[in-house]
């Protein structure tokens, strides 16, 4: 890209602080209860000595994070946009109720929320959007703001094509790689999320542990011998088991997170193969069109056109214009195809190598996880 | 831990000083699903023994000094060794059975050689069980693995009931070997050395059909009669074979749970290597961790396997033999119960009755004698089986405690190499931060 696009996140500090339950009425005039996120900005250069200053904020709900995102998907294509954290509870681990009342489910919502504002605030090019910004500082007319955009009209347009069944006759072969990647991706991941293994481990092992521990205590002391304080060192593994299952939420999320990637990379693949798949329809149409008027031309009619006749039986235009303004389609698909596959390419790039660090630090910690599950039954004072 | 820990509380029939009730509360607890954190801070336990946490503090060595403790107290000479492996399979018109192969190596004086090898079937173990108790009402007889037992869908001739069911047969005869008084009855060494043809005979012999029955007869009368004046240390050992029976069969249920969730988990396990394998061949700077993510899964998984399977092997089985032997115990109580009971019976047909009083005082001597030796028996086999459970026990728990220590060190060193790998190339390339 020419340019880079500042990165917001070098001037300001966001972050979604609080949630809150809120009750109104709905669209259909009932009550209903719902969650707000309160979003909190501060300027990073704000003055350090002595000021604290008071952060600008404002109360979200999770259906303006959802059209912030269908507009930003919108209007950057080529992107691959963050993703927001699932909507309603799914791969529960720990039996979480689906609940999105649920304490814990907000929490890990607000985390996710943050983390998607904190993502879209350090890309090079979506930080620089102006709706993005007023999002986070203008509390009210942000939504009309949005729809004066227009975007609707064309992500509805957008979606019916994408929906529809195409296929592309000379399809690019990164973009169909990078699907294909998208595909396993989400594949394995889902898998791994599905498999509970994690769950169950802490469990196990801290029961385990308890059981053996006070059969032990309990038959010493019978022998008496007196060996003691089985009590004391499980309240103490109890309580670490709770850490325990906490990291292990997070790795999953940080999986999540990945999961959804995948769908927004895929989600770049298809809308390329749309641009393709136009720009294909529009050099075929040119090239019927330029094979009926020679036809007409030459006086040979090779192949019955309806599409032709019809033309010519209501077109209002004569050929050549229409061959001009086809003409002028065909380039206009192709410059945009040109800038879409650009941008989309850098992007990509700058996903992948996001992707890297990111799931490496999971696994890592994800070890990290695993060595110190492996060391509580191990300490000395938990032995005896 | 300092000083000696030799068992030397409990020394005959007392045995109702040492038994901790406030501790069977938390463990009954255990079988509700949640209730992890039930249970009682017992501070009354800080007695004289207190832990150093200063002293060596690898679990290993804190587990090997529990052993060495153990082995300096096992002074005895074994002159009788058997085993029982080898089980084959029998295939007659009419049934199908299972034989096992019972090896006896002895020098003792009475056998007429040193070794001998012979084939046995379930029904002949049983057959010496029974024979046992009948010849010792009040002595404990070590359970025998059950009958057929329908869990699920364990088969009869299924590989691993074969196994857990001659373990428990080869541990059965080395308890009647071991036993002082046992192990030089008729019985046991013509089970050990008898051709079949020769058993079968010797089976036929013994207490007829209506004899069993009068003994029968007499012991429901007898318990319907109830005893009258039972000395204090019978209901003593009563009343810890209540708590011993009720803490015995809680942990056998929860640890056959845990060997249940255990083998879960595994399965589970088992699933997640191949998943990152796989997923590493879709990436590129992300395949070798993913890799060697997975094999360390893998790694995880064997080891999984061989703990599930010690608990199932190891500590099961021994917890559930002490829940028949609480069985056993309630038995032999009830046995001795009714010889008193018929005791005191005839003790009052005498002081009533005016007719045959010169045969009924010597009836009732004769059952006095039977009361007095019923009751020696029992008080000594009683210590000595203590004993035995103690150890038994301890044992169990001690190898349970070095496997599991062993797994969790292995499960440890798999992820820190892992965390090393990972180092090691974050340096070379000035990627991550480990902050």
């Amino acid at each position: 890209m020419a340019e880079k696009g500042t990165n917001l996140l070098k001037k300001m500090e966001i972050s979604v602080a609080e949630a809150e339950k809120r009750t109104g009425k709905n669209a259909v005039n009932m009550q209903e209860t719902y969650t707000v996120y309160l979003i909190e900005t501060r300027p990073v250069d704000a003055p350090s000595e002595g000021t604290n200053p008071v952060p600008d904020s404002l109360w979200r709900r999770y259906s303006e994070f959802e059209l912030l995102r269908n507009y930003l998907l919108v209007t950057y294509p080529f992107l691959v946009v963050p993703p927001l954290p699932e909507k309603r509870a799914e791969f529960v681990w720990h039996k979480l109720s689906a609940d999105n009342m649920d304490p814990d489910f907000v929490e890990r919502r607000r985390v996710g929320l943050e983390n998607f504002l904190l993502r879209v605030a350090s890309h090079p090019v979506l930080s620089s959007d102006k709706i993005f910004y007023s999002f986070l500082t203008e509390e009210n007319g942000w939504k009309e703001t949005v729809f004066e955009t227009g975007f609707q009209a064309k992500a509805d347009s957008r979606l019916k094509a994408l929906n529809a069944t195409f296929r592309v006759k000379n399809p690019d072969k990164r973009f169909a790689e990078m699907k294909h990647y998208g595909d396993e991706l989400q594949s394995v991941i889902s898998q791994l999320l599905r498999v509970r293994a994690l769950r169950s481990a802490a469990v196990v092992q801290c029961e385990s542990l308890f059981v053996l521990d006070s059969e032990w205590s309990a038959i010493e002391k019978e022998m008496g011998d007196g060996l003691q304080s089985a009590g004391h060192h499980m309240d103490a593994y109890a309580a670490s088991v709770d850490d325990i299952l906490e990291e292990e939420e997070h790795y999953a999320d940080q999986l999540k997170e990945y999961l959804f990637y995948a769908d927004a990379l895929r989600a770049v693949c298809r809308k390329h193969e749309l641009t393709q798949y136009e720009l294909e329809m529009a050099v075929q149409d040119l090239t019927s069109k330029k094979q009926q008027r020679e036809e007409l031309a030459t006086g040979t009619i090779r192949t019955f056109s309806l599409k032709g006749m019809t033309s010519k039986l209501f077109g209002q235009e004569t050929p050549e214009q229409r061959e001009a303004k086809l003409k002028m389609l065909e380039t206009q698909i192709e410059e945009g195809e040109e800038l879409f596959v650009k941008s989309a390419w850098v992007d990509v790039e700058r996903f992948k190598e996001q992707k890297d660090h990111d799931l490496r630090e999971a696994l890592i910690s994800y070890a990290i996880m695993q060595i110190s599950m492996c060391k509580k039954p191990l300490a000395p004072d938990a032995l005896v | 831990m300092s000083g000696s820990v030799v068992d030397n509380t409990v020394s005959s029939g007392n045995s109702s000083a040492a038994i901790p009730t406030d501790i069977s509360g938390p463990i009954l607890d255990l079988d509700e699903d949640d209730d992890l954190e039930v249970f009682s801070k017992d501070t009354t336990l800080t007695d004289g023994s207190s832990f150093n946490a200063s002293m060596q503090t690898s679990p290993a060595s804190m587990i090997n000094q529990y052993k060495f403790e153990e082995e300096e107290e096992e002074v005895d000479t074994k002159d009788i060794f058997v085993t029982v492996d080898n089980p084959e399979s029998h295939v007659t018109a009419i049934e199908t059975y299972i034989t096992y192969r019972v090896v006896t190596k002895t020098t003792r004086s009475e056998f007429d050689s040193s070794e001998f090898e012979v084939r046995r079937r379930y029904q002949d173990f049983l057959w010496l069980k029974g024979r046992l108790e009948e010849a010792h009402p009040t002595l404990i007889v070590h359970p025998l693995p059950e009958k057929f037992v329908m869990k699920g869908m364990v088969e009869r001739f299924s590989e691993d009931f074969i196994e857990t069911r001659r373990r428990a047969l080869h541990r059965f005869l080395n308890k009647i070997a071991e036993h002082p008084i046992f192990s030089s009855t008729e019985d046991f060494k013509i089970f050990l050395t008898a051709e079949s043809g020769e058993l079968t005979s010797h089976k036929k012999q013994g207490p007829g059909f209506l004899s069993r029955m009068g003994e029968t007869v007499k012991a429901v009368a007898a318990a319907v009669r109830g005893v009258k004046n039972r000395p204090q240390e019978f209901t003593d050992m009563q009343e810890y074979v209540e708590a011993f029976s009720q803490k015995i069969s809680s942990l056998d249920k929860v640890t056959q749970r845990i060997v249940r969730e255990q083998k879960e988990y595994l399965e589970e396990l088992k699933e997640c290597g191949p998943i990152y394998a796989l997923w590493s061949q879709s990436e590129e700077e992300l395949a070798e961790p993913l890799k060697t993510v997975a094999g360390c899964v893998d790694r995880c998984t064997k080891e999984t396997e061989e703990q599930v399977k010690h608990l199932n092997d190891h500590l099961n089985p021994v917890l559930h033999e002490y829940v028949l032997c609480a069985d056993t115990l309630k038995a032999v109580l009830r046995r001795r119960d009714n010889i008193q009971a018929d005791f005191e019976a005839k003790t009052e047909a005498l002081a009533t009755k005016k007719a045959d009083r010169d045969a009924m005082r010597d009836d009732l001597d004769k059952t006095e004698d039977r009361l007095e030796w019923a009751n020696n028996a029992l008080k000594s086999d009683w210590t000595r089986w203590q004993k035995v459970m103690r150890n038994d026990l301890r044992s169990a728990f001690i190898d349970t405690a070095e496997s599991n220590v062993s797994y969790y060190e292995k499960c440890l060193a798999v992820w820190e190499s892992f965390l090393h790998s990972q180092r090691t190339d974050a340096e070379e390339n000035g990627k991550v931060d480990f902050s």
